[in-house]
């Protein structure tokens, strides 16, 4: 007892972790065996209600999608019993259900249940936070018992990545009424693999396996996952022994890595990026532009500011994203031809070395929200890097409602991202069609007739290597005439105790990360070490 | 507030006979229902003042409905989902749907938490209540017991450096008390947990909250302390002086006895109303407390409800602090009506 509270916790004994006082954690397996499990969290959601866009992208533990996002890049059937199939024109979507499955509550799970939670997602009445993911869909019908058909109101080929986010029961939806006071945010009903055993708000929550599970009963029967905000707090718990695993930044993770823990650095599609507004005369320059595409040191800020643990992003799509990344679609490093290339467009250096054209001074503001230091430390690199070629970025840290009043003309740093779909991607992000219609949707109103062509073939498009060439087509594009500025991909880091279980797979994140994902995303899936 | 020779119980019997306890007990009966009938436009008047801030502060509720969602919403879905939760209605006429739901027992849904309020308020309440409750107690009994040997062998090594310390401690605002007594006692001497209700992985169990409860609770005790134990001293000496006190010693009783049976009870009767006095800087202390020892209570709800600008949660939790507010100076009133005869109801 007395050594393990003398290593717990708290930023206050955050030197600790340097030192040696932490060699000899007294106390081992926060789990009481290979059976249960103990894991820690920085991060509490505030509702498990898909509706409100819990694990929209899968991992949900307590639900199942349609489909299920493999960790590399392929999306496999879940509670579809098979691939769904398409329509050439991609705008009707048939799927086949799995048989036998039922929901938490022992209510048999069919087309219905699809049918229902569906039309709830775009029911304005059910105030889903995830309707305009499903913007597309025109109606969802049940075929038979165990078909739905899917009309789509544009010819979509990316609707499989609308089929991952977690299936409700019909009778949990009964009532039209908005989703902030239905019982799902705290009690979650559906078909996955764990169910909610206990959620003391603010402190913890157990997950128990599902008995029924259609997949087998998980053989981890029992996960507890504890809330621990501060990330010092946590990475001291774990060092003591207390968990058998948590996320950290990547440098406290790295520290921790040893004998008793395995620390994982997991690739991502979460991206860091500056826009640059079109309707602002410095950043709506395509010579400007393209010569702050040059002056970014990506790899200085992916080793100074990520440690390492991350990659330098020139577009949206990530390595990662293997078959849909076009490697050629890059801008070197280099600063000469940056200045080059604004000397030529006209922006000559003044006396105080900001560069001007026509009276006009190389000067824009990047925002970043106040809460988040990554992004203010991506700012900051971004605008030393600018200075070195003669363009003078000021900082502003704001709210979430000043920066949707200004980011129309001022640049911001914008974080995002998810591996499913280019088109989830990349869509939102650069069509023109997208200008005006959300705070976030092409907030810098980037226009690129080349862009926007291929990125509506990828769309109509239902072959998936077809697909693939469109979607390269359009990074090529994009890197020729750029909107903003992609600086990297962050990854996720992660500490996990060794020698107890197998079934760790590596897995490409989306943006959420935490205990969902990570390397607990199949944990359905791991067995106790023999 | 003059005083002579006879002591308190005998003055009561002496002027207070039988006949006159009747009209006493209403004479408090009516302070209660005025004070309750007044208490009414005062809670009225603050919860619009929360509606009102609310609004008025930078905090957008939709933003936190939303979530990381917000970054892929349209503008026209924002638009739909705002008019369905009512958000896009002038503060007033929300004020008053708040209003007439809970005058009809329905206090609305908390936003931020995505419970209904009445859920919050039960499941965390009690956990406050535990907190509150223990750190007043211990600062009660020991600033009765500090204060009055302090005032006893008035400027000894203990009366020196508590009124030091107690003048000291005044200033020092909770939250900081609170990570000193988290680094010396959990991180530097390892006795006593961090922060939680309960260990990580353990269920929730008596030994388990009292062993969580000791911290937190003496942090806020401690922060209460120094005013309750310098007043106790200071009218403890105060009425050591007193006639009736001096005549207990003349006719030879113990010191013992003249302090404890003549003396304290005088010097009481004031320190009963500073006690309903404090009940404001236990509130907020607990707010502070809670939310460094990570204690679920309400209190640490304020807190997710003003930056989520969450108006029914955070509506109800103000009115629970005003209520506790009123009913500390109402129960202090009370008390010292029943100790002291003298003191008028007032009105």
């Amino acid at each position: 007892m007395f050594n393990r509270r003398t290593l717990i916790t708290s930023s206050l004994a955050a030197f600790a972790l340097a030192g040696t006082a932490c060699s000899a954690p007294s106390n081992s397996g926060g789990g009481s065996g290979p059976r249960s499990m103990l894991l820690a969290d920085g991060y509490e959601p505030s509702s498990l209600n898909p509706l409100l866009g819990y694990a929209r992208y899968g991992a949900a533990k307590f639900y199942d999608g349609l489909l299920a996002f493999d960790g590399r890049g392929t999306l496999h059937p879940a509670l579809a019993a098979e691939q769904p199939e398409s329509t050439d024109d991609a705008r009707t979507w048939t799927v086949r259900l799995r048989r036998g499955v039922t929901f938490h509550d022992g209510s048999p799970f069919d087309a219905h249940d699809v049918v229902a939670t569906y039309s709830a997602a775009v029911d304005p009445a059910y105030a889903a936070t995830i309707s305009s993911d499903l913007s597309m869909l025109d109606s969802v019908e049940a075929v038979d018992e165990h078909t739905v058909r899917f009309r789509l109101n544009i010819p979509y080929a990316a609707w499989p990545a609308r089929m991952l986010m977690g299936i409700l029961p019909k009778d949990a939806l009964a009532e039209a009424a908005p989703q902030d006071r239905s019982p799902l945010n705290t009690e979650p009903v559906g078909t996955g693999p764990y169910r909610l055993a206990e959620w003391r708000r603010g402190e913890r929550m157990i997950w128990r396996a599902n008995e029924d599970y259609w997949g087998g009963t998980p053989e981890v029967d029992e996960i507890t996952v504890v809330f621990a905000t501060d990330d010092n707090t946590r990475a001291q718990r774990v060092q003591a022994g207390e968990f058998d695993g948590t996320v950290l930044p990547p440098t406290l993770a790295g520290r921790i890595g040893g004998d008793s823990y395995r620390t994982v650095h997991h690739d991502t599609a979460d991206y860091r990026a500056i826009t640059l507004p079109s309707d602002h005369p410095v950043t709506g320059d395509a010579a400007m532009r393209r010569a702050l595409n040059l002056a970014a040191n990506r790899s200085g800020m992916v080793e100074s500011l990520l440690g390492g643990h991350g990659t330098p992003a020139h577009t949206p799509v990530p390595a990662s994203m293997e078959r849909y990344h076009a490697p050629e679609a890059r801008f070197d490093f280099d600063r000469e031809r940056a200045r080059r290339v604004l000397d030529e467009a006209g922006w000559t250096p003044g006396p105080d070395g900001i560069r001007q054209r026509n009276g006009t001074p190389a000067r824009f503001t990047v925002m970043y929200f106040a809460d988040d230091t990554l992004r203010k430390k991506f700012a900051d690199a971004f605008a030393s890097d600018a200075e070195r070629v003669g363009v003078r970025v000021e900082l502003a840290g704001v709210d979430r409602s000043e920066a949707a009043e200004r980011i129309g003309t001022d640049a911001i740093v914008l974080g995002g991202g998810c591996p499913v779909d280019p088109d989830v991607q990349m869509y939102s992000a650069l069509h023109s069609s997208m200008i005006g219609t959300g705070t976030y949707r092409n907030p810098a109103k980037y226009r690129n007739d080349r862009v926007d062509s291929a990125l509506d073939a990828g769309r109509n498009t239902v072959d998936p290597a077809e697909r693939a060439r469109h979607y390269k087509e359009a990074q090529r594009a994009y890197v020729a005439d750029p909107g903003l500025v992609y600086l990297a991909f962050v990854q996720h880091s992660y500490v996990m105790r060794r020698g107890v279980w197998d079934g760790y797979e590596p897995v490409v994140e989306p943006h959420t990360h935490g205990t969902t994902w990570g390397p607990w995303w199949n944990v359905e899936d791991w067995t106790p070490k023999s | 507030m003059e005083r002579r020779g006879l002591d308190t119980e005998e003055l009561r019997s002496a002027v207070w006979p039988a006949r006159r306890a009747g009209s006493r007990s209403a004479a408090v009966l009516w302070l209660v229902l005025r004070r309750v009938v007044w208490a009414v436009p005062v809670l009225l008047l603050v919860s619009l003042g929360v509606f009102l801030l609310a609004a008025a502060s930078p905090f957008d509720p939709i933003h936190q409905y939303y979530g990381v969602r917000i970054y892929d919403a349209s503008a026209a879905d924002v638009a739909r989902v705002r008019a369905e939760l009512g958000l896009d209605r002038p503060v007033l006429s929300r004020f008053w749907e708040w209003l007439s739901g809970l005058f009809s027992g329905d206090l609305g849904v908390s936003r931020s938490m995505r419970q209904p309020v009445v859920e919050v308020v039960t499941q965390r309440l009690p956990w406050t209540l535990l907190l509150a409750g223990t750190g007043l107690a211990l600062a009660v009994v020991f600033s009765l017991v500090v204060g009055t040997v302090a005032a006893w062998r008035q400027g000894g090594w203990l009366d020196r450096a508590v009124t030091a310390l107690g003048h000291a401690l005044e200033g020092v605002p909770p939250f900081v008390l609170a990570l000193l007594a988290i680094a010396v006692f959990s991180l530097g001497l390892g006795w006593l947990p961090v922060a939680g209700l309960t260990d990580a992985g353990s269920s929730l169990g008596v030994g388990q909250v009292l062993e969580h409860l000791v911290l937190p609770a003496a942090v806020l005790g401690v922060s209460q302390a120094p005013w309750l134990v310098l007043h106790v001293r200071q009218s403890l000496l105060t009425a050591l002086t007193e006639d009736h006190v001096n005549g207990a010693r003349a006719r030879g009783m113990g010191e013992r006895i003249v302090v404890l049976r003549h003396a304290l009870p005088t010097a009481l009767l004031p320190f009963v109303a500073l006690i309903g006095a404090r009940v404001p800087e236990l509130v907020t202390g607990a707010v502070l407390v809670e939310e460094v020892f990570s204690w679920p209570g309400v209190a640490s709800a304020v807190v997710t409800a003003a930056k989520a600008a969450d108006y029914p949660l955070l509506a109800v939790l103000t009115l629970l602090a005003t209520a506790a507010v009123l009913l500390g100076s109402l129960l202090a009133d009370v008390a010292a009506i029943l100790l002291d005869p003298r003191v008028a109801t007032d009105g």
